[in-house]
């Protein structure tokens, strides 16, 4: 039995059928095709599917789609401004902050999640910010030097 | 053009950066392709058992379900990747009699999608006869221990033996000998993106395989031989890659059922590992158990070293053969033992197959030896950076019979490290500095897989706007050989970076490689590039030089894009340009440019070696047992530095790894099967355990190598466990011989340690 769904994500208001018991990940990458947005685990310990949702970074194989009714959703492709990037991609650009990748999109979207709610953190902020995504390559610490860069001030943001 | 380089050494963004920060990168996870199925694997849940039957008759009925393989689908092949030596060729990857793991595929399934596929695993039926298995290597090598493969005498694979000198007589001569027994645990790769494959096999009996894969390569080749195809009827094309780590260079059992499925019906199928399956049913790093003996006279100088280790191999070759020589080969490094002797026993065992991971059996071998010598420089009352000063590698050194050093740092890396430890000064309580020495291959001189291919090739192409078209086989799993390789070509050309296009590991399009492990890419990989630029410029110079009219006395060359007279640069002419003019003037012939790369006379391992030593500070909590990683430094050489930001890289996520190595990262079974296989149970360091990491980069240059480039990838994962029982020791004053160093066991030590004291007052 199908259930309606409407969620707004990069503010594109979509209404879907979708699975009661479909998880905002398969929603996200399968019927919106949006796959920039990874799944690691499936239970929440990897972090590589955290996107935004209304303000607050989730993982989202751990949220059933159905309880984001209503919700407006930002994953990586809403990060940049058209063809400009935001300042979180290019620093981590320039600080080297990824390396395969894979974990890239829910590391981008929990240090936006994080700089939302404290604009200027502390170096054990962001370690604490990013605590739950799991990185296998790059050892954290040049994406923690992206956030700090950000943070500073170094990219001006354009929207 | 005062700077030595236009390209090389600079910070850039690496060449596949935009799409892989804005999640525009495709992944073979994230392949769907028109009227593709969903593939599922069903595997052994015995450890040892005899396969009866298989009945896959009412998943075949099932709705939704299109295709059912066994075995009984397959041309009854083993396969492995030591192709020079069939016997070690042990895996039918779907097993037709007999399963040997808890994991072991039997067989697949191709639905619509991935709920219908598992659903369908379980209305297939395998009788299965449970057998008696084994499970460590040190029962498999008994007497009575149940076999792994039939006729395999103490269920030992494979020996290796290593000898120079004469090790007994200059045990007679030396002043201290110490003998210990170390024990190294196992350790999963656990790439961020599971194992996967998209097979799509057309009418016209070609197939078309994307692959998550670190050697498209040899995955083109092994596939062939196991669906009895021609190799170039088989094209593997290698998307971006959720990370290797050396668990990805084989055939596995998703591209092979998605490959066997789609060429029984015709249809694309997909196949993704789920975690569960990425941990428990691909292979780890191998588990080792040592005995090693040194000797040293007095002042410290080492005269001898004996070493022998037993891997549990678990139930398949693989890698192994190689992890169990290289373990042996770097017990020595980096020093000048003159006399030395490894023995290495490789048991089957009934569990998950063990092979290469990042170190390739070097980090259980440095965590060995560079716990044995502190331990032998506390006894010899000697500074544990004077010891290793005193035995450490030096350039144009030769290990007998084995190696030639060329360019070696070491020595420049322990001043370094020493100056660090001094200048740190006196440490709060409970913390401690330990250091290690290590050193490490740029990819291997092994043809086991025979291949008559160079070991490198690149091919160049100049169009007439003078963009560049590279094509290598080589892989880039995350490491990011892509932007190496493109930056190597782009400085040897004269070009920008932005000038370069590289198209990388599609069988299909580019040149063999053997692909990304051994830390090969850069040095092997880059040389090839380098001369492919290196035609290709050549044949651009031609027309030049006729256009500019010049002397047959003067060489030009290109930087910068520009095409100048070395001697008179300020008469030059566009490279762009040229690029035009060229093609025209060569009847409309593309530009091409080769090259290819195979060692020769560089001794049986390596053409070339990196250095480099690490202090690890810690914190141990003498209560709890409790250790924290605090600072990391590492004096490191790799000859000339290509991508400053990779390298700086690969030595943060090496200690990520290796730290957790040391830690925390351990693979416990209970009667073969792996007790922890998800990420929450799975223990990685986190952002939070990650220490302070430092980096001295220290100057060499290596002949070998491209500009001077030598291995800079997995090196630098060997250090840091014995690093960090060195540290414990120092802090707290106890010795942990067996990884990982949990808590339990320092507060275990500690216990028996004070108990020690108490006798003895």
């Amino acid at each position: 039995m199908l259930k309606e769904l409407k969620l707004t994500v990069n503010g594109q208001p979509y209404e879907l059928s979708i699975h009661p018991r479909a998880l905002l990940v398969e929603v996200l990458r399968e019927n919106l095709g949006l796959t920039g947005t990874k799944r690691g685990c499936n239970e929440g310990a990897c972090g590589a599917c955290t996107v935004i949702m209304n303000g607050k970074s989730v993982k989202s194989c751990s949220v059933l789609a159905l309880s984001a009714n209503g919700a407006e959703i930002t994953t990586v492709e809403g990060l940049s401004n058209g063809a400009e990037l935001h300042p979180l991609q290019k620093a981590f650009l320039d600080y080297g902050g990824y390396q395969c990748g894979f974990c890239t999109a829910g590391m981008l979207m929990s240090c936006k999640g994080l700089l939302n709610m404290f604009p200027n953190p502390t170096k054990e902020q962001i370690r604490d910010g990013i605590d739950g995504n799991i990185c296998r390559c790059t050892g954290y610490n040049s994406i923690i030097r992206a956030v700090e860069a950000v943070s500073r001030g170094d990219y001006k943001e354009t929207k | 053009m005062s700077e030595k380089y236009s390209v090389i050494g600079k910070n850039v963004h690496r060449v596949d950066g935009t799409e892989k920060v804005t999640g525009t990168a495709k992944y073979t996870f994230d392949i769907v392709l028109p009227n593709m199925l969903y593939g599922k694997i069903l595997r052994s849940p015995y450890a040892s058992a005899k396969i009866l039957s298989i009945d896959t008759s009412k998943a075949e009925k099932m709705e939704g379900v299109y295709a059912v393989v066994t075995a009984k689908d397959t041309i009854h092949k083993k396969q492995g990747i030591w192709r020079r030596f069939p016997e070690l060729c042990d895996e039918e990857i779907l097993c037709s009699e007999r399963v040997r793991y808890i994991g072991d595929p039997v067989a697949a399934v191709a639905a619509i999608d991935e709920y219908v596929a598992e659903e369908a695993l379980n209305l297939i039926d395998v009788e299965y006869e449970p057998l008696p298995a084994v499970f460590n290597q040190m029962d498999a090598i008994k007497e009575d221990a149940p076999q792994v493969h039939d006729g395999v005498e103490l269920n030992i694979n494979v020996t290796r033996h290593i000898e120079w000198g004469d090790v007994d007589e200059a045990f007679k001569h030396c002043d201290v000998i110490r003998e210990d027994h170390f024990v190294c645990s196992s350790q999963a790769h656990m790439c961020m993106e599971t194992h996967c494959a998209a097979a799509s096999y057309s009418y016209d009996g070609k197939l078309t395989v994307w692959a998550s894969t670190q050697a498209s390569y040899y995955t083109q080749v092994l596939l062939a031989g196991m669906l009895g195809m021609r190799e170039g009827d088989v094209r593997v094309i290698k998307p971006p890659v959720g990370g290797g780590f050396g668990g990805k260079f084989e055939l596995d059992s998703a591209q092979f059922c998605a490959a066997l499925l789609s060429k029984k019906i015709c249809r694309p199928v997909r196949i993704v590992l789920t975690r569960e399956e990425e941990f428990t049913a691909t292979k780890r790093r191998t588990p080792i158990v040592y005995t090693s003996r040194i000797g040293a006279k007095k002042d410290g100088t080492i005269l001898a070293k004996e070493i022998r280790g037993i891997t549990d191999g678990g139930a398949y070759t693989g890698m192994g053969a190689t992890a169990l020589y290289l373990t042996g080969f770097f017990s020595s490094f980096p020093y000048k033992y003159p006399n030395y002797r490894y023995d290495g026993y490789r048991a089957y065992t009934n569990t998950e197959p063990t092979s290469a991971m990042r170190g390739f059996g070097a980090p259980q071998a440095v965590f060995v030896g560079e716990s044995q010598i502190d331990m032998l420089a506390a006894e010899l009352g000697i500074d544990p950076i004077e010891i290793r000063r005193k035995n450490g590698m030096t350039p144009g050194y030769e290990v007998p019979g084995q190696a030639y050093i060329q360019s070696c740092g070491l020595h420049q890396c322990l001043d370094k490290i020493d100056e660090y430890i001094k200048q740190r000064g006196k440490l709060p309580p409970n913390h401690g500095i330990g250091v290690a020495a290590y050193g490490f291959m740029s990819g291997g001189i092994f043809n086991w897989f025979d291949t008559p291919y160079s070991f490198s090739s690149a091919i160049v192409r100049v169009s007439i706007d003078g963009k560049v078209d590279l094509f290598t086989g080589a892989c880039d799993i995350g490491q990011g050989s892509d932007t190496t390789l493109s930056m190597i070509t782009a400085e040897e050309l004269g070009v920008k970076l932005s000038d370069i296009r590289i198209h990388a590991a599609d069988t299909g399009i580019c040149p063999a490689d053997l692909g990304a492990w051994g830390s090969r890419e850069t040095l092997m990989n880059g040389n090839a590039c380098k001369m492919a630029a290196a035609d290709a410029k050549r044949q651009l110079i031609e027309f030049a030089a006729a256009k500019m009219g010049v002397n047959i006395v003067h060489d030009l060359d290109i930087r910068d894009c520009w095409i100048y007279l070395v001697d008179r640069p300020e008469r030059r002419i566009s490279y762009y340009d040229i690029c035009r003019e060229a093609i025209r003037g060569k009847d409309g012939e593309t530009i091409i440019g080769r090259g290819h790369y195979t060692p020769h006379r560089k001794g049986m391992i390596s053409p070339a070696y990196s250095f480099g030593v690490q202090a690890v500070e810690v914190e141990v909590d003498p209560e709890t047992g409790k250790m924290k990683l605090v600072d990391v430094t590492t004096a490191h050489e790799s000859g000339t530095v290509i991508n400053p930001v990779g390298i700086t890289g690969q030595l943060e996520g090496a200690i990520m790894m290796a730290g957790g190595y040391a830690l925390c990262e351990d693979q416990p079974m209970d009667q073969g099967k792996i007790l922890n296989p998800s990420l929450a149970d799975y223990k990685v360091i986190h952002s939070l355990d990650m220490p302070e990491t430092n980096i001295i980069e220290v100057d060499t240059f290596e002949p070998e190598g491209p500009f001077g480039a030598k291995e800079a990838g997995e090196g630098l994962t060997n250090p840091t466990a014995g690093a960090i029982a060195n540290a414990v020791r120092n802090a707290v004053g106890v010795t942990i011989t067996d990884l990982p160093i949990t808590p339990e066991k320092i507060l275990k030590a500690l216990k028996a340690k004070k108990e020690k004291e108490k006798k003895g007052k």
